[in-house]
C-alpha cells in the first residue's frame, strides 16, 4: 500500500467517524431541549405557590420523560452499540443533566435517593454495559450532586415560602449523601470537583437550620445549633 | 439567612462532622449503594493504572528502539542492529499484548487515553524500522496484523493450543497517523545524520517519502483529532529542513569533499534550528 492509498483510507475512516459525530450531535441537541422543558417544569417549586403544586409538577415531567426516553431510542441507533465511550463526551452533560431531573422528581415525591436502577429506567437505558446504551456511575453520581446543589437552594426557598420542616428533612437527607460520598476514592478529575462543592451545600442547609432552630421555628429540634 | 464568617469553631465542626457519620446509619441503603460504588470506582481506576504503567513501558522500550535504529547510518553492518530492533520490539508487543488482556471484555475506549501514549510510540519504533528495511510506509494492517496474541491459562505461549484464545489488539486510525506524525521527526533526524556519514542517496529518498507523507497530512487537514494540527506544524518544519539538506547537498556537494560534508552541513543545521544535534 503506497503513502497515498494509506492517507485515503485514514481519510475515509476520519470522514465516516465525523459524520457520525455530527448525527450524534443532533439527537443530543433534542434531548437537550427537553431537559431544558422538565427543568423549567420542576424550577416553578421553589416558587411559594410551587409547594403546593409538587405532585402535579413530578406528574408533568415524568411525561416529558417519555419523550427522553424516545430520544434515546434514537441515539442509541446512531453508533455501533459497542463504541458507547468512543462516543460518550457528546451525551455526557445532558446525562448527566437527566439523572439530575429524575432524581430532582423521585426526591420530591419520596423524599429518598433514587437508585441507580430507577433513573436507568426514567430513562430507558442500562446499568449494565455489556447489556447496551448503559449509565455510568460517575454520570449518575454528577447527576445526584447538581440535585444536592438544588437542594440547598430548595431548603432556603422552602423557609421563605413558610414550611419550617422541610429544611431538616433535606438536611437529613443531604448529610446522609455526604457520607456516602466520603465512601469513595475519587481521582482529581472532574466528578472530584463536583464532589468538592457539595460540602458548600451541607453548611448551606446546615445554616438554615440553624436559624430554623435558634428561633424555635423548626418542630422537630434534632440537628445543628441547640449545642 | 445569617452568614457565620468562615468556618466557625474548628472543634465544633469536626464534632458536626462526626454526628453527621454516627447518624448516617451504616446499613442504610444509601450508605449501602455507595459501598458497591465505592467498589465500582476502585476497580476502574485500579485497571485504569495498570494500562498506564504498561503503558509506559510500552513507551521506553519504543524509544529505546528508535535511538538504536538511528545508529545504523553510522556503523558498517546495519543488519546486526536490525534484528536486535526486531527483538525489541517483539517485547514491546508482549507488552501490548498485556495491554490486549486488561481489555478483554472491556470498551477500549473507556480507558483509551491511558495507553494512547504508548501505542503512538510503539507506531513510530515500528514503522521506524520498516521504513529502514523497505524504504516504504508500513500500513495500519501490517502493524494490526503484529498484534495477535495467543493466550491460555498459563499465559501468552506462541504454538496455537486447542485450548488457546486468540487476543487481539487494534491501534485505531488516529493513533497510527500520530505514530507517523512523529515518526516524520525521526526520519528528518535519520536524513541529518546521513549526510553528516557522507551517505548522500539517503537523504533524496527521504526528501520524497516526507513529502508524500506530509501531502497525506495536508490531504487530512483538521478532520483528525486535534493533536495532528499541531504536528503537521512540525512536520512542515522537518520537511524544510530535510529539502534544504538536499538544496546543500546538491549545491555544495560536487565542491566539497564527503569528509567535510559533515561540517559545512552542521554550520548549516546550527542556523535552522540551534536545538537539533548533528551527529
Amino acid at each position: 500500500m503506497s503513502v497515498t492509498e494509506m492517507f485515503n483510507y485514514i481519510q475515509g475512516f476520519l470522514s465516516a467517524d465525523q459524520d457520525v459525530r455530527e448525527d450524534i450531535r443532533k439527537v443530543v441537541q433534542t434531548l437537550e431541549q427537553t431537559a431544558r422543558e422538565i427543568l423549567t417544569v420542576l424550577q416553578s417549586v421553589h416558587q411559594p405557590s410551587g409547594f403546593k403544586e409538587i405532585p402535579s409538577k413530578c406528574a408533568k415531567a415524568l411525561e416529558l420523560f417519555c419523550t427522553v426516553r424516545t430520544q434515546i431510542c434514537n441515539l442509541k441507533t446512531k453508533f455501533p452499540a459497542e463504541q458507547y465511550y468512543r462516543f460518550h463526551e457528546h451525551w455526557r452533560f445532558v446525562l448527566q443533566r437527566l439523572v439530575f431531573l429524575a432524581a430532582f422528581v423521585v426526591y420530591l415525591e419520596t423524599e429518598t435517593l433514587v437508585i441507580r436502577e430507577e433513573v436507568a429506567k426514567i430513562l430507558g437505558i442500562e446499568v449494565v454495559r455489556e447489556k447496551g446504551f448503559h449509565l455510568d456511575v460517575e454520570d449518575y453520581l454528577a447527576g445526584v450532586l447538581i440535585m444536592a446543589s438544588e437542594l440547598s437552594r430548595l431548603a432556603v426557598n422552602s423557609v421563605t415560602a413558610g414550611d419550617y420542616t422541610r429544611p431538616l428533612r433535606i438536611s437529613n437527607f443531604i448529610n446522609e449523601l455526604d457520607s456516602g460520598f466520603r465512601l469513595l476514592n475519587l481521582k482529581n478529575d472532574p466528578l472530584r470537583k463536583r464532589y468538592d462543592g457539595l460540602k458548600y451545600d451541607v453548611k448551606k442547609i446546615e445554616e438554615v437550620v440553624y436559624d430554623l432552630s435558634i428561633r424555635g421555628l423548626a418542630k422537630e429540634g434534632e440537628t445543628g445549633g441547640d449545642k | 439567612m445569617n452568614r457565620r464568617e468562615g468556618e466557625g469553631c474548628p472543634r465544633r465542626n469536626a464534632d458536626a462532622v462526626q454526628d453527621r457519620d454516627a447518624s448516617a446509619n451504616p446499613s442504610s441503603p444509601v450508605i449501602a449503594a455507595f459501598k458497591v460504588f465505592q467498589q465500582e470506582l476502585d476497580t476502574k481506576h485500579d485497571k485504569y493504572e495498570r494500562l498506564v504503567k504498561i503503558s509506559r513501558d510500552v513507551t521506553i522500550e519504543s524509544k529505546r528502539t528508535i535511538f538504536l535504529l538511528h545508529r545504523v547510518t553510522s556503523v558498517p553492518n546495519a543488519e546486526d542492529i536490525l534484528n536486535e530492533a526486531d527483538v525489541k520490539l517483539d517485547a514491546v508487543r508482549q507488552k501490548i499484548g498485556q495491554i490486549a488482556e486488561e481489555l478483554r471484555g472491556e470498551d477500549i475506549f473507556q480507558f483509551h487515553r491511558a495507553f494512547t501514549a504508548g501505542i503512538q510510540e510503539y507506531v513510530e519504533a515500528v514503522s521506524f524500522l520498516h521504513y529502514i528495511r523497505h524504504r516504504s510506509l508500513i500500513s495500519l494492517e501490517e502493524i494490526n496484523a503484529r498484534l495477535v496474541f495467543m493466550r491460555t491459562e498459563k499465559g501468552s505461549a506462541e504454538a496455537v493450543q486447542p485450548g488457546g484464545q486468540v487476543l487481539t489488539f487494534q491501534v485505531t486510525p488516529s493513533d497510527y497517523l500520530l505514530g507517523v506524525a512523529d515518526l516524520t521527526g525521526e526520519l528528518m533526524r535519520m536524513c541529518i545524520s546521513s549526510v553528516g556519514n557522507g551517505d548522500i542517496d539517503t537523504p533524496f529518498q527521504l526528501s520524497q517519502f516526507l513529502r508524500q507523507i506530509h501531502d497525506g497530512f495536508s490531504y487530512i487537514g483538521n478532520t483528525g483529532p486535534y493533536e495532528v494540527s499541531k504536528k503537521l506544524h512540525t512536520l512542515r518544519q522537518s520537511l524544510g529542513k530535510v529539502e534544504d539538506a538536499c538544496y546543500a547537498l546538491r549545491v555544495r556537494g560536487s565542491e566539497i569533499p564527503k569528509h567535510m560534508l559533515a561540517d559545512v552541513f552542521s554550520s548549516r543545521t546550527t542556523l535552522l534550528d540551534p536545538e537539533e544535534g548533528v551527529v
